[in-house]
């Protein structure tokens, strides 16, 4: 009981949902707004993750021109994955893409001399030598953290990923009221009316991949510098479905709706840790983790038949079909 | 080498064939993309192994009694989540996401019942069939054996009998189907039916020929069976079949020294998807499937 009462705990949560929003309101735009069943989000968020700690560790660079390349890197993902793949049927394209972010894993995995393979960013330096990439990261936060006076570094972290993540929800609004924002919605609406208005469907729906993506990229640096180390198991397509959650609690076709998804799937996942009453006391902790995921199923399974606007969703706008 | 890399090919490709048809017979009906298949597989394989470990039955028996259960959990979870699905007139995401969920919740409970330790059939791993320069452990024996039986029995059962032709037809055209007299609501039963037994037999087999499996192994085993059923053309069962035993076939070659070195093994299931995305390019129907009108 005394873990549900740590401010800690919560802190640790909070973090964790304000990356969750980062990554999700990337899938919100590629499928709330552009209709795209995009199954490999996680992909991006490794690439993102991947550059920066490969580029701090192995090139010495500063973590500052690392991290915005890391970001750019994921943009580049989305390029290479949609220039290919968006013609083809909204099925296929589901499933190429999570083809797409499991071959991203099997890479990360076996390419031991780019990724430090299945041992993650430790092994990322010469042999013997516990690799870091996250030195300048760590100062910047300890900077910010003497500066605002919080009481802890993940309190530090909790203000600067929510920041961060409101500043991209609030950017995503803005964007998504220009006439590209209008035109991307129509193409989810109705593709041939767009095409016949001389609108370029295809260049539209790479162009929100991409930007998809690249949130996906700054998830993923978030990520990183949050836990301080990283192995390609940390993005299996797992993080893909919680992200495809979140967007489905808050509702779909709004972009404030992702971070109220974010932090109830948090809450869900984090407070089930904290069943201590029957039926749930009959299991052991470890058998619990596994009851923990089949709530989170059972809450998709209900979404999807009860509810499938979402919590916040308009249903006139969108709802699944 | 070679010969050895066909055979090895031959019995991943048979394993891979048989889920792939299951995955496409219910696509064809249904319009689903079954994410929960590869758990539906290991629901079988670990059902068999209860049979065959614990209450010491004879592979037949426990491979028999896997696809029983897997059948009736198939035909169980339409009426509890199908149904009232397509009752609501739910699409291509809501079944799809639905199948996550699914996939998600039968694959932690699985975990749960059974542990998340390796189980083993009780098949003698150090027995081994020699066949000129080609070596055969028990156990793909005896899935290559089976597989190639069962793709028989489905290849004439979906050309030669009435229930074949009824589930055909649904796949061509539903409307159509449903306007010329068949009854859609036994056919869609008859469908999962199939489905589950084929995805059981293929969860008993795949947990022979990898030796040891963990309840989660359904997972690794989805994305090449989907691979396969997009490669056949989706919806398309014999282009399923052609597509599981082309794709186990191009998995095992492309490790060949003499084809550019051969690719590292590791990469087996990359090539899987590479090969996906080839065919997707070069026809986006698949391979075995029609071109389709907008």
């Amino acid at each position: 009981m005394s873990t549900l009462a740590s401010a800690g705990f919560w802190e640790f949560v909070g973090v964790v949902a304000g990356i969750y929003t980062i990554l999700a309101l990337g899938l919100q735009l590629q499928f709330g707004f552009a209709g795209l069943l995009n199954f490999g989000q996680v992909a991006f968020m490794a690439i993102g993750a991947y550059t920066m700690a490969i580029l701090v560790v192995k090139e010495g660079w500063s973590t500052w021109l690392a991290a915005p390349l890391g970001v750019a890197a994921a943009a580049v993902g989305g390029l290479v994955l949609g220039l290919p793949t968006l013609r083809l049927r909204s099925d296929y394209f589901a499933i190429v893409t999570i083809a797409f972010s499991e071959i991203v894993r099997y890479v990360a995995m076996n390419e031991d001399a780019l990724t430090g393979g299945s041992q993650g960013t430790i092994a990322l330096g010469p042999v013997g030598q516990a690799a870091q990439y996250n030195g300048q990261w760590a100062q910047f936060q300890h900077r910010m953290q003497a500066w605002l006076g919080l009481p802890s570094a993940d309190a530090t972290m909790l203000v600067i990923v929510w920041l961060a993540a409101l500043a991209l929800l609030a950017s995503a609004w803005a964007v998504l009221r220009t006439p590209w924002g209008r035109v991307l919605r129509s193409i989810r609406e109705d593709e041939d009316a767009a095409a016949s208005l001389g609108k370029n469907a295809f260049a539209y729906k790479l162009q929100a991949l991409a930007l998809g993506a690249a949130l996906a990229g700054v998830a993923g640096l978030f990520y990183a510098w949050q836990f301080s180390y990283f192995s390609p198991d940390d993005f299996a397509p797992l993080l893909t479905f919680f992200a495809w959650m979140i967007v489905l609690l808050g509702g779909l076709g709004r972009v404030f709706a992702v971070p109220v998804g974010a932090v109830v799937f948090g809450f869900i996942f984090a407070g089930t840790r904290f069943l201590g009453f029957a039926p749930f006391s009959w299991f052991a902790s470890d058998q619990r983790a596994y009851l923990r995921l089949i709530i989170i199923g059972l809450v998709i399974l209900a979404l999807v038949v009860l509810r499938p606007q979402g919590l916040l969703g308009k249903r006139e706008e969108m709802v699944l079909e | 080498m070679f010969s050895q890399l066909v055979v090895n090919g031959l019995v991943t490709g048979s394993v891979y064939a048989i889920a792939a048809v299951g995955v496409s017979l219910v696509y064809g009906i249904l319009r689903l993309v079954n994410f929960a298949y590869g758990d539906m597989m290991a629901f079988g394989a670990l059902v068999a192994y209860g049979c065959n470990g614990p209450l010491h039955q004879s592979m037949v028996v426990a491979a028999l009694a896997g696809m029983a259960a897997t059948a009736l959990l198939a035909l169980a979870l339409d009426v509890a989540l199908w149904k009232p699905l397509r009752a609501r007139r739910a699409g291509f995401m809501s079944l799809f996401l639905a199948s996550i969920g699914l996939a998600l919740v039968l694959r932690q409970a699985l975990l749960l019942a059974a542990g998340p330790q390796p189980e083993a059939y009780r098949v003698d791993p150090y027995r081994v069939f020699v066949i000129g320069s080609v070596r055969l452990s028990e156990a793909q024996t005896i899935a290559v054996a089976t597989a190639a039986a069962a793709i028989v029995v489905v290849a004439l059962f979906l050309a030669r009998t009435t229930a074949g032709r009824v589930l055909r037809a649904m796949a061509d055209d539903r409307t159509l189907a449903a306007v010329a007299g068949i009854d859609v609501a036994r056919a869609t039963r008859l469908a999962w039916a199939i489905s589950g037994l084929l995805a059981g037999l293929a969860g008993v087999l795949a947990g022979l020929v990898e030796y040891s499996f963990t309840p989660d192994f359904g997972f690794q085993l989805l994305l090449p069976v989907f691979a396969a059923v997009v490669l056949g053309g989706i919806g398309s069962a014999y282009g399923a079949l052609a597509g599981g035993l082309a794709l186990g076939l191009a998995e095992e070659l492309s490790t060949w020294s003499g084809f550019a070195g051969g690719v590292d093994p590791v990469y087996k299931p990359v090539v899987a998807f590479v090969l996906l995305a080839l065919a997707l390019l070069l026809r986006p129907q698949g391979l075995f499937g029609r071109a389709r009108v907008a």
